[in-house]
């Protein structure tokens, strides 16, 4: 008992950091209907920027935020603008196949810079410290900060996108693009933008993912695959859809862990699956299409 | 009335046909005078271009884009190892096992991904790969994650006519590959395949049931994968999950087609042409000829839509192995 | 000074010809109609005015020309447009899809207020999605969006399609209240004998060419029909 109680604590927990690498994917899903091959990559891009932030300036990696977050913002900017608005919208392949090249080329770049070799950003004994909830059940404090931020992180990007003008502009976009420009938008533009708003989210997810895990340059397209799961799983077009989602995912994953080792990350696919097969449209879905 | 005919051949068809068939007899003598290595090298490229032409065939003209097919190398591979290494069947049976296996387990795996569209279906058809290698991965008696060596199927056949077979064996896939598509598409499911790349409610209201088609291509595509990948292994005599189930096999067929021209038969040729040569040339600088290649696709999506190939056939009507149909228009007497 | 010309103007759909040297002008003011029958090109006129089709001849708006720039900068010129079919934001509510037509406003009588001024049934409907409300009251979104960049020029691209008369006649209704805060309208309409009692000149448009253009009280009946159906 205790030890299912323990698994789905572990496992919620995961899924704040599943959460929080799977928003900028959720954003750009929604807005721009792309799904960035690239996406997971750029989470190590991420990790790997706020180590060298780190290394040059001696911060704390969590200081290493303010440096990685704009920048990977810009990042988004120039790749929307420069690149993918550039694909098509009505045919999927180009920003498909843009992104793919992405991936592969941030993968192989960072490993001719890097190396194969694991690094961490080390964050004192932050990774490490834990909160006993007694009866021999302890949660670590990093895992819970991630659960917390992810979820501030969707608060507060909700309220941009319900309250605000660009994040009317965003919703109106993602609706009809011709339309927008009747209202003195650009949709290059917003879309630019909104991939920026997404890569910042990118970035706070990689700088926390390299406190949390070791990291090399080939754990991008995994992270994909756990960011896209988590979408599909909450449902397209809600943030705290996709908070769910993750959560589920991290659960399935730990109870697979406990079974065995080898089929944690096993068990999270075939959750997935199951959703695929039962609820197609996820548990919270909002928009109409997928 | 005056009398219409549907064409098409073309002059440089022919060509196509002829070029095709040179290259069969030339492939059918190489094993008595090539060497070990250039044989190796010429495996490797006609598999790879069977692969590419398999996959161009689901994508540029079924609008399929999977980021999967590994699994069915996988499977294909694998089929060795249980069926020829565990329980010591023949190795070239164990190929058409393989092969029926992958299109057999690719019926349900439709039924589950069809419901995924585009771009989703993609990275959809990528986590199905993905349980694939995991399962693999923890199965011990197949290796498990460590992988296994299986020359133990190919004891007591002799290296020369192992190598010989392995290669007649490609060209059969490579060169096959190219006149099985090209007849596919002449026939009336390459006209339902065509149609629905262009528009699947069109195809619809025409009565071309799309699902039907789709999951025909699917099943065959991944049949044809079980059958290469078993090829493949059979050559390399150790498997891996992490080497048989790799997304590197996607993403060099996707790169291929891409660059060298998707949506047409010609493509993928000049693309695998293109793809051995940069590897031959950056080998020395190691990861670059990956940067280069994906550096090349994003151009190609960004400038020349239809690939290498496509600009060709654009500025020169040329098409060796066409598959559109033309009215013809006889004059009236 | 004509507050919109258009010489000449020519469109294409890939290799289909829409329009064929189109001679048009809207003076200050005025309440212009264009009518023809399906396909003649009408909306397509539009959606070449606002941007959204690309052109060749020449357009000019308030003395400036207008014709290759993005639709997004001459709608923050003063040109709005109303297109066919409502095309309203299905994530927005009613306000929300007004308030986003005066995101790039310029300054003008028009604002939330006096929009749900001017369609009070709006009102209390203002917090629903704008795809919840019947035909009638998205043309009046539409139309309220649209106004709210206080434009100097309106285009409305079938404003009665799909719509009962009587709600139609409710939306011509605010036509003298537009032109009273300095607009000038052009509208595209099936609805012949609508189109004639609002407006001050109109043209018929017949397979992509002006087949015939006046002031409706000039022009007989006779004239109009064989205008329309390209009759001779």
């Amino acid at each position: 008992m205790i030890n299912l109680v323990d698994t789905l604590l572990q496992g919620s927990l995961l899924g704040g950091r599943y959460a929080l690498m799977a928003l900028g994917l959720s954003l750009a899903f929604g807005i721009m209907r792309l799904v960035n091959i690239a996406h997971g990559d750029f989470i190590v891009l991420a990790a790997y920027l706020a180590l060298v932030t780190v290394q040059a300036l001696g911060l704390h990696p969590l200081a290493a935020l303010l440096i990685v977050v704009p920048i990977l913002a810009l990042l988004g900017y120039a790749v929307q603008r420069g690149l993918l608005n550039r694909a098509v919208a009505r045919d999927i392949m180009p920003a498909l196949l843009i992104t793919f090249g992405l991936s592969v080329i941030i993968q192989n770049g960072l490993l001719e810079v890097f190396s194969a070799d694991s690094r961490r950003l080390q964050a004192g004994n932050l990774s490490s410290i834990g909160l006993s909830l007694g009866e021999g059940v302890s949660i670590g404090w990093f895992p819970l900060m991630t659960l917390l931020i992810a979820a501030l992180v969707i608060a507060g990007l909700e309220q941009f996108l319900r309250r605000t003008r660009l994040g009317r502009a965003f919703r109106a976009v993602s609706d009809d693009p011709e339309i927008v420009q009747l209202m003195g938008y650009d949709p290059h533009h917003i879309y630019a933008l909104a991939m920026a708003v997404a890569f910042a989210t990118v970035g706070i997810a990689g700088v926390l993912f390299g406190i949390g895990t070791i990291f090399d340059p080939a754990l991008g397209p995994p992270q994909l695959l756990f960011a896209f799961e988590a979408v599909i799983i909450g449902g397209l077009g809600s943030l705290w859809g996709t908070l769910a989602g993750a959560m589920v995912l991290g659960v399935a994953q730990a109870i697979g862990f406990r079974v065995d080792p080898g089929w944690g990350i096993l068990f999270g696919h075939v959750a997935f699956l199951v959703i695929l097969a039962v609820r197609p449209q996820g548990l919270f879905p909002r928009t109409r299409d997928a | 009335m005056p009398d219409v005919g549907i064409e098409t051949s073309t002059r440089a068809s022919r060509g196509g046909a002829v070029g095709l068939l040179a290259l069969a007899v030339l492939a059918t003598s190489m094993p008595w005078w090539a060497g070990s290595g250039l044989l190796r090298t010429g495996v490797e490229l006609l598999y790879t271009l069977a692969l590419a032409q398999i996959w161009n065939l689901m994508a540029g003209y079924g609008g399929l884009i999977s980021f999967g097919q590994q699994a069915f190398i996988g499977i294909g591979g694998y089929a060795l190892v249980l069926f020829a290494y565990r329980l010591g069947a023949d190795p070239y049976l164990t190929l058409a096992i393989g092969a029926a296996l992958a299109g057999l387990f690719a019926w349900p795996m439709s039924r589950l991904l069809f419901r995924l569209h585009g771009a989703y279906f993609a990275v959809g058809t990528w986590i199905v790969a993905e349980c694939w290698r995991l399962v693999f991965a923890n199965w011990s008696w197949l290796g498990g994650g460590s992988g296994i060596s299986i020359t133990a199927t190919v004891r007591g056949i002799e290296p020369w006519w192992r190598e010989a077979l392995a290669f007649w064996l490609a060209a059969a896939l490579g060169l096959g590959s190219i006149a099985g598509v090209y007849l596919l598409l002449r026939s009336r499911l390459g006209l339902a395949l065509m149609a629905l790349r262009d528009s699947e409610p069109a195809s619809e209201s025409v009565g071309i049931s799309v699902t039907r088609v789709k999951t025909w291509i699917y099943v065959a595509a991944a049949a044809a994968f079980g059958l290469v990948g078993g090829l493949i292994f059979l050559t390399k005599l150790r498997i891996s999950p992490d080497s048989a189930v790799s997304i590197n096999w996607s993403v060099t067929i996707v790169f291929i087609v891409v660059i060298g021209g998707i949506g047409t038969i010609e493509g993928p040729i000049v693309g695998v042409l293109l793809f051995f040569l940069l590897r031959e040339y950056l080998a020395d600088y190691g990861a670059i000829y990956m940067i280069v290649f994906g550096l090349l696709a994003i151009v190609v999506m960004l400038t020349l839509k239809g690939g290498i190939w496509g600009e060709v056939q654009r500025r020169f009507d040329l098409r060796f192995f066409p598959v559109q149909r033309r009215v013809r228009l006889a004059p009236r007497a | 000074m004509n507050l919109l010309e258009a010489s000449g103007l020519t469109a294409f759909y890939g290799d289909f010809q829409a329009l064929y040297g189109i001679d048009f002008a809207v003076a200050p003011g005025e309440v212009v109609a264009i009518i023809g029958a399906n396909g003649a090109g009408k909306s397509t006129f539009l959606r070449g005015l606002a941007g959204l089709v690309r052109t060749a001849g020449g357009i000019r708006f308030d003395g400036a020309a207008i014709d290759h720039l993005p639709a997004h900068v001459i709608a923050r010129r003063g040109l709005a447009l109303v297109p066919e079919g409502r095309r309203l934001f299905p994530s927005l509510s009613v306000e929300e899809n007004l308030a986003i037509g005066g995101d790039r406003a310029g300054a003008g009588p028009w604002s939330l207020d006096v929009v749900l001024e001017l369609f009070p049934m709006l009102h209390e409907r203002r917090r629903a999605p704008a795809t919840a409300l019947s035909g009638g009251q998205q043309q009046m979104v539409a139309i309220g969006r649209a106004l709210m960049s206080n434009p100097r020029l309106l285009l409305c691209d079938e404003l009665s399609l799909g719509l009962a008369p009587t709600v139609v006649k409710d939306i011509y209704a605010v036509f003298p209240r537009i032109r009273a805060n300095g607009a000038a309208i052009v509208v595209v309409e099936q609805d012949i004998g609508q189109a004639l009692g609002a407006a001050d000149r109109v043209y018929c448009f017949q397979e992509g060419r002006v087949s015939l253009s006046g002031h409706p009280r000039e022009l007989g009946r006779e004239q109009i029909s064989q205008a329309y159906f390209g009759l001779h």
